[in-house]
């Protein structure tokens, strides 16, 4: 465009609108239809329950560190158990990834929006009352049946609560559903042109195969949910085997949805973890196509081994061989994943900031969990150590170490992107720290008090494990302290923090390609891709590229 | 902008001119939306047959004894006018696509007198019906399929009452804007295939 052009703009057209606006602090406790306004709100709500479920851990591990139940009565244990199940899983770890999704997809493929920007406000706003709902079943009578609320048990305790527990849990799913047609929509079809499937950040691969599984999945234990509420409500005996009912056929249900949702929780930060680890190494992701088709056999694979959480249940042994062999199948995925990252790490530039460093513990520590995940798929071992805290180790190790890692490595990554502001690399690092020692020190010691046949969800245990239960207690304090360097770090660096450029870590992805914090509707004009998301160090060949091509070598 | 060849205020003063000479184009992606939702939708439907496929297979005997044989003809008879509905909505489709409004609305009117035709049937049936919703675990799921597909079947015609009511207003629908007559049909096929299946199982197999 030339200045005459310019010139020749009429005085009287209206000014841009939208464009180059920032945010008040108000909008976001509006109904605001911005992505990137709901993408913040997710994350802070999310977060705020994720303290609210710590509080509760903390509480259930003061309780274990002496074998009598001296701290809380094994009632209000049984409430804080199925609370902090709950709590983590549906109003923390889902809605953050759902907040990453929707804060960086429409950036990450230069569209200006969500396909559908209202149902994405009423989605989120479905989450708070979803909260508020299941956290009130406190006060009344608790939910006590863990959060899996395996019917007979949950037609028999905390009644009321268990009212309370189903229509949270159908709220929360229900905005889960609505946000995955935004997502899976929003992907196929509104890139910008020059973008087709193979050239997408893998955190889009990830959500597309996350909102998959998702909009499979979510329904069933919609579906199951209905039935027990029926069960609790109206007397009928579906799950209740007294009236000749089958309660395993809500086992099955439930983990229809219950292991895939496993997936739903850490295939997001999968693609986070892709989208970190090329840009802090300097190097190309390996194997793109690898982890890219690799979400999908997960996302494919995922939805056909739920029966391995019902070993002890009855199951024929067709059922057992079946369900083994597929859930050791799926390590395969995982695996290929795992192997792309370290092969990228390897013989990189790695600069070990704070995103990086969590990177590496999210790598080290779900590695872990997948090796446990691995024993507790073959059948023998798997009944041996049923229901007993080798199983508790497995799952945190996945869910914190993938999960609770992947967010604060997305945080810390994209932070000067949503706020506009660097964060503090010291405290970040000493975050870490703590976060991965109490971490460790907390799950570690179970997988022995596992081994050693110590029962899982119960409020006292025998003498002779108080001292491994001393130990995961005191790692417990530590992760519930790690917390603090991070918050004050948050909140410190949003209002006072350095003003970061727009892309502090210099990174090829559109997101970056944008004003920081992005302009309201993101993009001056929509963005041509130039160069693949992660052609680091790859240079740039005078003679074949463009010349605005980076208008440099991209550093390696 | 790293790496754009364009200043910045060129591009940003470009954008204002586009939107002042021709506002950007918003794709409609709701009939994409639809169907994903309708893919949701099923597999509730997929998970609750399931379930009542697994209460029948491991019950020893099924219908448990003493249950009262279900009556056929009526729930035949009601079979049938939901899958004829379907034809009729799908003229509404052709009509709108002609920009014949008063057609679309007869048809839709149409459709929803038979969708609430066959409301009044299963209720007809449901009071007629030796068995209640607590009798036994076939009774239970009786009640809470076709219950469940009841409501689907309200939804329907609510959506249906509210494209006529909107229709009211002229131009409201044409053969370039008819996004809320396709919804209503999609999902009112959608009932319909489900209430295939479902008659299937509970009456027939």
């Amino acid at each position: 465009m030339t200045q005459t052009e310019l010139k020749a703009t009429p005085a009287s057209s209206p000014p841009p609108h939208g464009h180059g606006e920032t945010r008040k602090w108000t909008d976001y406790f509006t109904f605001c239809t911005d992505h990137k306004v709901i993408g913040i709100q997710y994350l802070v709500t999310a977060f705020v329950f994720y303290m609210i479920g710590g509080a509760f851990a903390t509480a259930m591990r003061t309780e274990l560190a002496t074998p009598d139940p001296d701290f809380v009565t094994p009632d209000v244990y049984n409430g804080l158990l199925t609370l902090h199940g709950t709590v983590m899983l549906f109003l923390w770890i889902v809605p953050a990834g759902a907040g990453l999704a929707n804060y960086l997809i429409p950036l990450m493929i230069g569209a200006r929006d969500m396909a559908f920007p209202k149902l994405n406000a009423i989605a989120f706003w479905m989450i708070p009352p979803s909260g508020i709902l299941l956290l009130s079943s406190y006060f009344f009578e608790p939910p006590s049946a863990g959060w899996t609320s395996y019917p007979p048990l949950s037609l028999t305790t905390g009644q009321l609560g268990e009212g309370i527990w189903i229509m949270s849990i159908l709220v929360g799913g229900t905005a889960s559903i609505l946000g995955a047609i935004n997502f899976l929509t929003t992907i196929l079809r509104m890139r910008v042109p020059s973008m087709p499937l193979t050239s997408m950040p893998l955190f889009c691969w990830s959500m597309l195969a996350t909102s998959f599984l998702i909009l499979v999945s979510t329904p069933v234990l919609a579906g199951a949910l209905i039935l027990l509420a029926f069960d609790l409500l109206a007397g009928t005996n579906f799950f209740n085997p007294t009236g000749g009912g089958n309660p395993i056929v809500y086992q099955h249900m439930f983990w229809f949805y219950s292991h895939p949702a496993v997936y739903i929780f850490v295939l997001p930060l999968f693609g986070a973890i892709s989208d970190v680890i090329p840009v802090h190494a300097r190097k190309p992701i390996f194997g793109y196509r690898a982890i890219a088709y690799s979400s999908l056999a997960i996302s494919f694979l995922g939805l056909i081994v739920w029966a391995h959480h019902m070993f002890t249940s009855g199951t024929p042994p067709w059922m057992r061989m079946f369900f083994m062999i597929t859930t050791m199948v799926i390590a395969v995925p995982t695996g290929v994943k795992v192997f792309g990252w370290v092969a990228t790490l390897w013989r990189g530039k790695i600069a070990y900031t704070s995103a990086m460093l969590f990177a590496l513990g999210f790598i080290a520590t779900f590695l872990i969990g997948g090796i446990s995940g691995v024993m507790l798929a073959a059948v023998p071992f798997d009944i041996h150590v049923h229901d007993t805290y080798f199983v508790v180790a497995h799952f945190h190790y996945v869910l914190f170490g993938g999960a609770v890692f992947g967010v604060y490595m997305a945080v810390y990554h994209w932070f000067p992107k949503m706020t506009g502001r660097m964060m503090n690399e010291f405290w970040g690092r000493i975050h870490f720290v703590l976060t991965f020692v109490g971490m460790n020190l907390t799950f570690m010691p179970m997988h022995e008090l596992g081994m050693r046949g110590m029962n899982r969800r119960i409020a006292l245990y025998d003498p002779q494990f108080t001292d491994l239960n001393v130990v995961a207690t005191v790692g417990s304090y530590i992760l519930a302290v790690s917390t603090i360097p991070f918050i004050i770090n948050a909140v410190w660096s949003w209002l006072y923090g350095p003003e970061a450029p727009a892309n502090p870590w210099r990174a090829l992805t559109l997101e970056w390609q944008t004003t920081s914090p992005p302009m309201i509707e993101n993009f001056e004009e929509l963005p041509v891709l130039k160069t693949g998301p992660y052609d680091y160090g790859l240079g740039y060949i005078p003679d074949r590229d463009p010349p605005e091509l980076y208008g440099e070598e991209v550093p390696a | 902008m790293q790496g754009s060849a364009v200043d910045t205020s060129d591009a940003m003063m470009g954008v204002a001119q586009e939107s002042a000479a021709h506002p950007e184009e918003h794709p409609d992606h709701r009939v994409f939306g639809l169907i994903l939702f309708l893919v949701a939708e099923s597999m509730i439907f997929a998970g609750l047959f399931s379930a009542y496929l697994a209460f029948r297979l491991v019950a020893p005997e099924w219908p448990p004894a003493g249950t009262p044989e279900l009556e056929v003809l009526l729930p035949g008879v009601n079979t049938l006018i939901l899958i004829s509905s379907s034809f009729v909505i799908h003229q509404a489709d052709s009509a709108i696509k002609k920009n014949d409004v008063a057609a679309m609305q007869r048809w839709f009117g149409i459709t929803a007198a038979m969708g609430a035709v066959f409301l009044v049937g299963q209720l007809y049936e449901y009071s007629h019906l030796e068995f209640g919703l607590t009798t036994n675990l076939f009774a239970s799921t009786f009640y809470a399929l076709t219950g469940f597909h009841g409501l689907h079947v309200f939804v329907g015609i609510l959506l249906m009452l509210a494209v006529l009511w909107r229709s009211r207003q002229a131009n409201h629908y044409s053969k370039e804007e008819y996004f809320g007559i396709e919804a209503a049909e999609l999902y009112w096929h959608f009932v319909d295939v489900v209430w295939i299946i479902l008659f299937l199982l509970l009456y027939i197999l």
